[in-house]
């Protein structure tokens, strides 16, 4: 079973990687641009049958590793 | 007294701080991190450099090898630990440390030698150093930017948890002295016990007046029983 993980950081957090990217998609002329938030992508394979199981698996991954709870967001999705 | 300085791939300031450690006449061994017990230790040191290549995040794939739980252990009965640059990074992971160091404001890798202020020198630490006393320290990273909820940063400041703060020459605590946009300047923290200090200067370059100058030899001197 695979699943999708995003971590992105939480709104109040500064992301100036995601700054300098929207200052330089800007800068390329896309004028209507008007926030970048930069984050990061995880496919996890996972062997489980029950996807409520192999779900909560994944949630624990993010809890003990994946994320910085204090710092960012995450989200889970079957793919 | 007898230290142990923990050591993971990617670790490049073990050794000087070994021989930071040796020169205060401190009994030191390395411990590689795949390791499951630590040998006896008044002092743990998780030193700086880059474990695991930085990858996920600076710290994190540190924060949960084999060694640190017993570090955690160790902690938690008292043992003092210190952590340098990375080794502050990867206390905050383990959560010792509340809080997170964030990548530097300006993007940049930040190398060179800035002023700090002794904020709190009543501790294990830094009962050598005089209170505001001010000294130049080398600092070496990307991710040094302190950052903590308001309730936590709270407690920092009430409980005289704050170690050191970056200042100008003069010891004035401003914005514009802040190499990394840390939280009000923080360079160093204490945990609520006190045993524990992360900080991103790196003591450990400053013990030798012959290629530095001698400012960090006070910090492993106060350990000192």
């Amino acid at each position: 079973m695979k699943f999708s993980v995003t971590v992105t950081l939480k709104k109040d957090v500064l992301d100036p990687q995601g700054k300098v990217v929207k200052n330089t998609l800007q800068n390329l002329g896309m004028s209507t641009l008007t926030n970048v938030r930069q984050g990061k992508y995880f496919e996890i394979e996972v062997n489980d049958d029950n996807e409520k199981v192999a779900e909560k698996k994944v949630d624990a991954m993010c809890k003990k590793l994946l994320v910085n709870l204090i710092i960012e967001d995450y989200k889970v999705d079957k793919i | 007294m007898n230290s142990s300085v923990v050591v993971f791939p990617g670790s490049n300031c073990d050794r000087d701080v070994a021989v930071a450690l040796k020169k205060m006449q401190f009994k030191n061994t390395m411990v590689w991190h795949k390791e499951t017990k630590l040998p006896k230790s008044d002092l743990i040191v998780i030193p700086g450099g880059f474990s695991y290549g930085d990858y996920l995040r600076s710290g994190a794939i540190a924060g949960k090898s084999l060694i640190i739980e017993e570090v955690i252990k160790a902690a938690n009965d008292g043992c003092l630990v210190l952590g340098i640059c990375n080794g502050f990074q990867i206390l905050t992971e383990t959560g010792l440390l509340k809080g997170v160091l964030l990548r530097n404001k300006n993007l940049k890798f930040i190398n060179r030698n800035v002023n700090v202020k002794v904020i709190n020198n009543e501790t294990k630490f830094t009962n050598k150093y005089k209170k505001n006393q001010i000294l130049n320290i080398n600092i070496a990273h990307n991710e040094g930017n302190y950052f903590t909820n308001t309730a936590h940063l709270k407690e920092l400041n009430n409980e005289n948890l704050i170690a050191f703060k970056y200042c100008d020459q003069d010891g004035n605590i401003k914005e514009s002295f802040n190499p990394n946009g840390s939280l009000e300047n923080i360079a160093g923290i204490f945990n609520m016990k006190k045993n524990i200090l992360g900080m991103m200067p790196h003591p450990e370059r400053m013990v030798d007046s012959l290629i530095s100058n001698g400012d960090g030899v006070s910090l492993f001197s106060s350990l000192l029983k």
